[in-house]
């Protein structure tokens, strides 16, 4: 997809004006966020499993290549053909190949972000496939010609009402009396249509949460079971994931696993947690005939070897965005890439470049909430900081930001001048402003004004005061 | 015994916009038993630098702060986000200074404390000056909440103050969208942010925000004059230390009975 994160502003303006989106981003709150605080309440020991998952990925990424060359030996053993590509073309490519070698028309996709981060769709698509969403929300969007704006619940943009709408303009075939006034209805609908397309599908393409190098192994979690048809039910099965993504062993994989759920949707455990090991054996009932595996890197071995090492934990549970107030408040659309919300921040510049992405890690406030809800601890306010310190450096910033902040440092590293300046400022800044207490309009903060009065400062400056009263409270 | 000196270091919002929450917060620590000192080498704690990437500038005023207060027992600060800068973000700033320097400012950052912490964690005050009949509401401001932990002690302080009846805010620990240089960079988003406070700081009936912060007051207040909401907004100190004469923040003579 085309990143369109340059126009941040314009993107978070279109947002806010959007009541739709609003009202159905206000299901957060008492949605994904009150769920998660009940499941991490009912676990007393939430606090040592989040240090015990944090632990898991940093060790695993301090020896990531030997953990991939153990998770690579163990799926050929398995019979899974696994594929190694460097970046997102090659890894668009690897696919096609595959797809093509198997004759395959139709490809039944489950929820996957680097997918997303790829293009795999369109390029599949482009090639003359037909390429299907599985996943209820990611369905949906498909249809809608959209991108996610939610790592986990791509489609939370929409209200339910707006789904029956798209659903009753797409599948003119059913009848137009039908009730799809529930979630349930909505599902079921859905599910009957996808059924016959999993049943016609060649290959199925599935992300993975992880993959584990002890079993050879890629581990889903979803709550609608599609994932677990798309990777039984066609002839060819092909994993898409980044080098990040592999654990250890299945044990380390069940401690994340144990923090993922919680910190997505409050869940002890999502619905079906499916793990897909080689190709179906003699003997077996189900599963494909073909099982390939392809590691992707597309920056991942650049950043662990920066400092945004750490943010290469992150386990996509989606917590940092569902607690974010900037992402409550415009979507995920608004970031104009793949990965919103905090991580997106800092994920996104990594990536594709600061250059064009410098809005996002500064379009935070620091509240700190990510951090203090990401089961892996990434410490995303700094990262971002980090960032904002690149987007200095490199002179990203409009230059009457870039004076003012100058004329701030040289001003306060002098204190005598700061404190004269001070009390010139304040004492003018205090007679035009006593009689109301603050000011509707100036010919500076104009951001700030739009929404919002500035209190007045009150005539003289506190070092001013202490010092005439020689400390103690005048009046 | 000599009594302890503790250095107020007063915020740059506090020094130009709100001097008398500066003298509510040094009457507080003077009834904790300590002589309150203002180093006139103090300014901004650069965090404004800090987090708009500046780290040379942060580093400037880090420096320079933590000199001025070289001869206090405690440096005192009247607000969360300016603690947490002085506490955590100084020993950060200087990871790769030598180590005479880094011994200083890890010596700094250790009397460092934010003033309710300080009133009722370090000092363990049972008594205030001030009093207050009403009912009043307290927002977390983000920084000294998820930074320093401080939760408890601005509540536990708001207890000793007579007439004071405390009504939660449905999401005390929300951010208000201030967030230093954001509201003025995305004043849209900030404006969504904000508005849910006024919201909750509406339904939970109190005539009188507070918090620790003049920051995130400042946006608040600001937002509720805007919006011609009835809530007053005032710096907690203001409150435990009996200083109310000024007007709320944001607010004239005429609004101030
Ligand atoms: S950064 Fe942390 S909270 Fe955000 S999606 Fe990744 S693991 Fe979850």
């Amino acid at each position: 997809m085309k990143p369109s994160s340059s126009r941040f502003p314009d993107n978070a303006a279109a947002a806010l004006a959007n009541p739709r989106l609003r009202a159905a981003l206000d299901t957060l709150p008492g949605g994904l966020v009150a769920q998660r605080r009940a499941a991490v309440a009912a676990v007393p020991e939430f606090e040592a499993l989040r240090e015990a998952a944090r632990a898991i990925r940093d060790a695993t990424l301090d020896d990531l290549a030997s953990h991939l060359e153990a998770f690579e030996t163990k799926a050929i053993s398995m019979g899974s053909k696994v594929h190694w590509a460097s970046d997102a073309s090659e890894a668009c490519r690897i696919v096609l190949d595959i797809c093509r070698a198997a004759r395959a028309r139709l490809v039944v996709k489950g929820k996957s972000m680097v997918s997303e981060e790829i293009g795999l769709n369109a390029h599949l698509e482009a090639e003359g496939l037909e390429v299907v969403e599985s996943d209820l929300g990611e369905y949906i969007i498909q249809k809608r010609g959209e991108t996610p704006s939610h790592i986990i619940a791509p489609a939370i943009h929409l209200t339910e009402a707006d789904v029956a709408a798209d659903f009753r303009a797409y599948h003119t075939h059913l009848p137009a009396d039908r009730r799809l006034d529930t979630p349930q209805s909505l599902v079921a609908e859905a599910r009957n249509v996808l059924r016959q397309k999993f049943l016609a599908a060649d290959v199925g393409i599935t992300g993975a949460n992880f993959l584990v190098a002890e079993t050879g192994s890629s581990i889903i979690v979803t709550n609608e079971g599609n994932g677990d048809l798309a990777q039984t039910l066609p002839r060819v099965h092909i994993v898409v994931a980044t080098i990040d993504k592999v654990v250890p062993t299945l044990t380390e994989a069940m401690t994340l696993l144990r923090v993922l759920a919680r910190s997505a949707t409050g869940q002890d455990m999502t619905a079906y947690t499916t793990l897909a090991t080689g190709p179906r054996r003699p003997g077996d009932l189900d599963g494909p005939e073909q099982s390939h595996i392809v590691l992707i890197d597309n920056g991942r071995s650049e950043m662990l070897a920066s400092d945004m090492r750490d943010a290469l934990r992150c386990i996509r549970c989606g917590a940092c965005m569902n607690h974010c107030p900037v992402y409550n408040a415009i979507g995920g659309h608004a970031y104009g890439w793949v990965y919103p919300g905090p991580i997106g921040a800092v994920l996104t510049p990594s990536l594709l470049g600061i250059v064009e992405t410098s809005h996002l890690p500064n379009a935070s406030t620091f509240c700190g909430s990510c951090e203090t809800v990401c089961p892996v601890k990434i410490p995303l306010v700094s990262l971002m900081r980090t960032w904002r310190e690149r987007a200095k450096q490199q002179r990203l910033e409009t230059w009457p930001a870039r004076a003012l902040s100058k004329l701030w440092i040289s001003t306060a590293t002098r204190p005598a001048l700061y404190h004269l300046l001070a009390r010139v400022a304040v004492a003018i800044g205090g007679a035009l402003g006593r009689r109301k207490g603050r000011f509707s309009s100036l010919p500076f903060a104009r951001g700030w004004l739009a929404h919002r009065e500035l209190p007045a400062p009150q005539g003289r400056t506190f070092q001013q005061l202490w010092r005439e009263t020689e400390r103690g409270v005048p009046r | 015994m000599q009594a302890a000196r503790a250095g107020l270091f007063v915020t740059c919002l506090i020094d130009l916009i709100r001097p008398s929450a500066g003298f509510a917060a040094a009457r507080l620590i003077e009834g904790a038993g300590c002589t309150v000192v203002v180093p006139d080498r103090q300014t901004c704690c650069g965090q404004p630098a800090y987090n708009s990437g500046d780290r040379s500038g942060a580093l400037a005023l880090a420096l320079q702060t933590v000199r001025a207060f070289a001869d206090c027992d405690y440096v005192v600060v009247p607000s969360g986000s300016c603690a947490a800068m002085l506490k955590i973000h100084y020993p950060r700033l200087f990871a790769n200074a030598d180590a005479a320097t880094q011994k200083d400012v890890s010596a700094f950052a250790a009397k460092v404390h934010e003033l309710c912490a300080f009133l009722a964690d370090v000092r363990h005050i049972d008594a205030v000056p001030g009093r207050y009949q009403g009912r009043v509401t307290y927002h977390d401001a983000c920084s000294g909440l998820r930074e320093l932990g401080i939760k408890s002690a601005p509540r536990k302080l708001l207890a000793l103050v007579p007439g004071v009846d405390l009504n939660e805010m449905s999401e005390p620990e929300a951010c208000c969208g201030f967030g230093g240089l954001f509201a003025e960079k995305y004043p849209g988003i900030s404006n969504a942010i904000v508005t849910r406070k006024l919201d909750d700081a509406t339904a939970a009936d109190a005539g009188l925000l507070l918090a620790g912060d003049l920051g995130c007051l400042m946006n608040i207040a600001g937002k509720m004059s805007r919006t011609g909401c009835s809530v007053a907004c005032r710096h907690i100190a203001e409150v435990l230390a009996g200083e109310l004469s000024d007007p709320p923040i944001g607010r004239g003579p005429a609004e101030h009975p």
